[in-house]
């Protein structure tokens, strides 16, 4: 039985709208400029390729339903289980399932705290009790290192070859559409196999990056916290996106008392410190949240609305930025001879607003939309530590940092979840920001005119 | 110029009190006062006697903006907005959840924050400028190139990390310095280094990245090519031309934050233990002390709006041609 949660129908309409803008830009070829140009750096391609495979996992987490139960009578009616999964967990296979008591190390066989188990004899012993899953069909421990090896060489093997075969079958396309730098996509991907294909195949036997204190996988938890970035990295500029390009055309166009309200609007609300801001909205959430729990029927909707209103108040904090550039660049096309020419035909100003302004911003808004995506990631880690991020039982970097940083005091230390949640988050904002930089370059007329800068 | 400023600050007080009806409305309109007392006493101990008393201990049980009861002047004063915003203004911030007064423990606290803050401030800008003018002089080739990289690098990196992994390494593994602690007078430079250096080092990142641009801008300018085609060397046009120029940008940039020194800086002060207003208001928001995140919000914008008319004169004092009208 399918469920539907708000963000995920609001992630699939982002996706269509940017498969619908993509066909678009495909047809004009002003728009579509640009966008060649991006394409045609390396970094932007290859950056490309990893932000891909985020999505893949993020949007593969954001088709939900709830399983159904086995039945034991044929003629009972059915029955679905209380848990919500998603496509992503039927993927990993069963890893959300597969836990164990406590922490364990990456790829280890036995529980990381000693415990008390009975011998055959009567006595009982002190020792590392065996993992329930990690390495569970391992006759013999002494096994271990050499079982890792083969299987992730085996995985190595079966990814090189799809890796070449594809890039065989891919030779054609990629000659007929020169100038794009097929070479450095390629190897990112083969690069990005290399890493994925020997993870993928040893989480099936082993927890690859170790379990956490209540004995979750935290490779599935890293899994799963890449759609938590996700969401809010593009929710919120879809909040931001409208609210700043209206108000700041608006302010830039019209100039007058609206230029003044607008400008005082944004100076109150930029005068607030962000994260200030943000915590104050976000409490009052949390208050609401508490005080009407008629409307949140299950913890998966209450933690899903939780995330959304953090999207919404993220996005109502930080449009300022984006309104501030926009009506600067409103103020100077105003002057310009064809809108003017446009006023003295008799345009209204919502047509000269939609057919002359918009489309000459368009830059900036594209711009400022992927420039702000990292910074959003990296925002929700500080967010969740500060505790006014997602809810708790979200899985997200920020909650997994958070809950691995008091274990720093433990010897020997727990290491595996914040190496997990630095490098999936460090590669993460790396490959954004550098197609961010790409988009940049791509689509400010300066560099391009110039030639020089960065 | 002095009418200039007057002017400004005449022009603060809307905004001022722009701010303090939003925080008015969030706190106290979007949820009523009897949502926080729930909130604050937990669901088991919610009875309606809790709930007043909870109110009335904290001067909530007031009506918001109006007030019947009262005579005269008393109906605009004997109201949550008057005794709760309005007194904002005067610096009144009344007492928090532990009964202690803002006011008092802010002054306290500023000592410690100024202490991390300005250190981490000064040093970032140098470190910042000279990492990007190395990068200036190297333009262009593979050592600039690497410096872009490594800057991309450190920016995708979060802050936490590099407190988590500053801690780990210079405490856990090295026992340079204590973990986290703070000490009155001298002795609390011990516990400021490795703060300090965490955050210079968490900034380099975007800050010497957004520096560079700004000297590679300048040097496209046509008086450098001058200053060249005079044979000027390449370090004199450097230091002597494009330095001196470039940091206009970079002046005025750094004074905005000058007055948001005071605020301190949430993370490292919760993260090393030291008692300044960055913890304070992190202790706050996660205690739930809603008199106390007020506060913060409201010295918070007066002291952005400080920074903003200080970046205007600044401008006058860098920028001779700058006329402010």
């Amino acid at each position: 039985m399918p469920v539907i949660l708000v963000t995920d129908v609001l992630v699939w309409l982002l996706v269509a709208a940017t498969i619908g803008y993509a066909a678009y830009c495909r047809r004009h070829e002003h728009l579509a400029a640009p966008w060649r140009r991006v394409f045609s750096s390396r970094a932007a391609m290859m950056s490309l390729v990893v932000l891909l495979a985020y999505l893949a996992v993020g949007l593969a987490d954001s088709l939900h339903f709830r399983s159904q139960l086995e039945r034991k009578d044929p003629s009972a009616p059915v029955a679905y289980s209380n848990d919500v999964t998603s496509l992503l967990d039927l993927a990993v296979g069963g890893l959300r399932a597969r836990s164990e008591k406590t922490y364990s190390a990456p790829f280890a066989t036995r529980l990381y705290a000693k415990e008390l188990t009975e011998v055959p004899g009567g006595k009982s012993v002190r020792d590392y009790p065996r993992l329930r899953h990690g390495g569970a069909h391992l006759k013999d421990e002494a096994d271990h290192g050499s079982d890792v090896a083969t299987r992730a060489f085996g995985a190595l093997a079966v990814a090189f070859m799809c890796w070449v075969v594809l890039g065989w079958a891919l030779r054609g396309f990629a000659r007929r559409h020169a100038g794009v730098p097929w070479g450095a996509a390629y190897l990112a991907f083969g690069l990005l196999l290399a890493v994925a294909a020997p993870a993928f195949t040893l989480s099936g036997s082993y927890h690859v990056l170790g379990t956490d204190k209540v004995g979750q996988d935290v490779f599935y938890l890293s899994l799963k916290s890449i759609r938590t970035s996700l969401v809010i990295g593009t929710l919120t500029t879809l909040v931001m996106l409208p609210l700043g390009a209206a108000v700041g055309i608006m302010a830039g166009y019209f100039r007058g008392w609206v230029d003044d309200v607008i400008q005082y609007l944004y100076t109150t609300l930029n005068s607030i410190p962000g994260v200030l801001l943000i915590a104050a909205s976000v409490l009052m959430m949390q208050v609401y949240i508490d005080t009407h729990p008629e409307l949140f029927p299950t913890t998966a909707e209450r933690a899903d609305l939780r995330l959304l209103f953090l999207c919404i108040i993220l996005g109502l904090t930080s449009w300022t930025g984006l309104a501030r550039l926009l009506r600067g660049e409103a103020l100077k096309l105003r002057e310009l001879e064809y809108i003017q020419a446009a006023h003295a035909f008799g345009v209204s100003h919502s047509r000269i607003i939609g057919r002359h302004i918009l489309p000459n911003v368009m830059h900036i808004i594209i711009i400022s939309l992927v420039m702000d995506f990292s910074g959003l990631v990296l925002a929700e880690a500080v967010l969740s530590y500060v505790g006014v991020g997602v809810d708790p039982s979200t899985t997200s970097f920020g909650t997994m940092i958070n809950n691995a940083r008091l274990e720093m005091a433990r010897e020997p230390m727990v290491w595996w979840a914040l190496a997990a949640a630095f490098w999936f988050m460090f590669v993460l904002v790396l490959v954004a920001n550098l197609f961010a930089d790409a988009v940049r370059d791509g689509f400010d007329p300066r560099v391009r005119v110039g030639g020089g800068g960065a | 110029m002095l009418s200039y400023i007057l002017r400004r600050v005449l022009y603060a007080i809307p905004i001022l009190i722009g701010v303090n009806l939003i925080t008015f409305a969030l706190f106290f309109v979007v949820n009523t006062p009897d949502d926080m007392a729930r909130m604050q006493l937990g669901a088991k101990r919610v009875t309606p006697e809790a709930i007043a008393k909870w109110k009335a201990e904290r001067g909530y049980d007031r009506p918001l903006l109006w007030n019947d009861a009262a005579a005269g002047t008393g109906r605009l004063t004997q109201t949550i907005f008057f005794e709760k915003s309005a007194r904002l203004f005067v610096f009144d911030f009344g007492a928090a959840e532990d009964k202690r007064d803002i006011a008092t423990e802010i002054r306290a606290r500023v000592g410690p924050s100024l202490a991390l803050a300005i250190p981490v401030f000064l040093v970032g800008l140098a470190v910042n400028i000279t990492f990007a003018l190395g990068m200036a002089f190297f333009r262009a080739t593979p050592l600039d190139f690497a410096g872009v990289v490594l800057c991309v690098a450190m920016m995708s990196i979060s802050t936490l990390f590099y407190i988590i992994g500053g801690q780990y390494l210079a405490s856990k593994l090295w026992h340079l310095v204590p973990i986290s602690g703070y000490d009155s007078g001298l002795n609390a430079a011990k516990f400021l280094v490795l703060p300090v250096m965490i955050g210079v080092l968490s900034g380099v990142g975007s800050g010497s990245r957004w520096y560079r641009t700004l000297f590679l801008e300048e040097m496209g300018k046509d008086y450098v090519r001058t200053a060249r085609a005079k044979g000027l060397a390449e370090t004199a046009v450097l230091f002597r031309h494009v330095l001196k120029n470039a940091m206009i940008p970079i002046l005025t940039g750094a004074v905005v934050v000058i007055p948001l020194l005071f605020m301190g800086s949430l993370l490292s002060e919760s993260f090393f233990g030291i008692p300044g207003l960055g913890s304070y208001t992190i202790e706050a928001i996660q205690g739930q002390d809603f008199a106390v995140v007020r506060a913060m919000v409201f010295i918070g914008s007066m002291l952005y709006i400080l920074g903003l008319l200080l970046t205007d004169l600044s401008y006058t004092l860098v920028d001779p041609r700058v006329r402010l009208e």
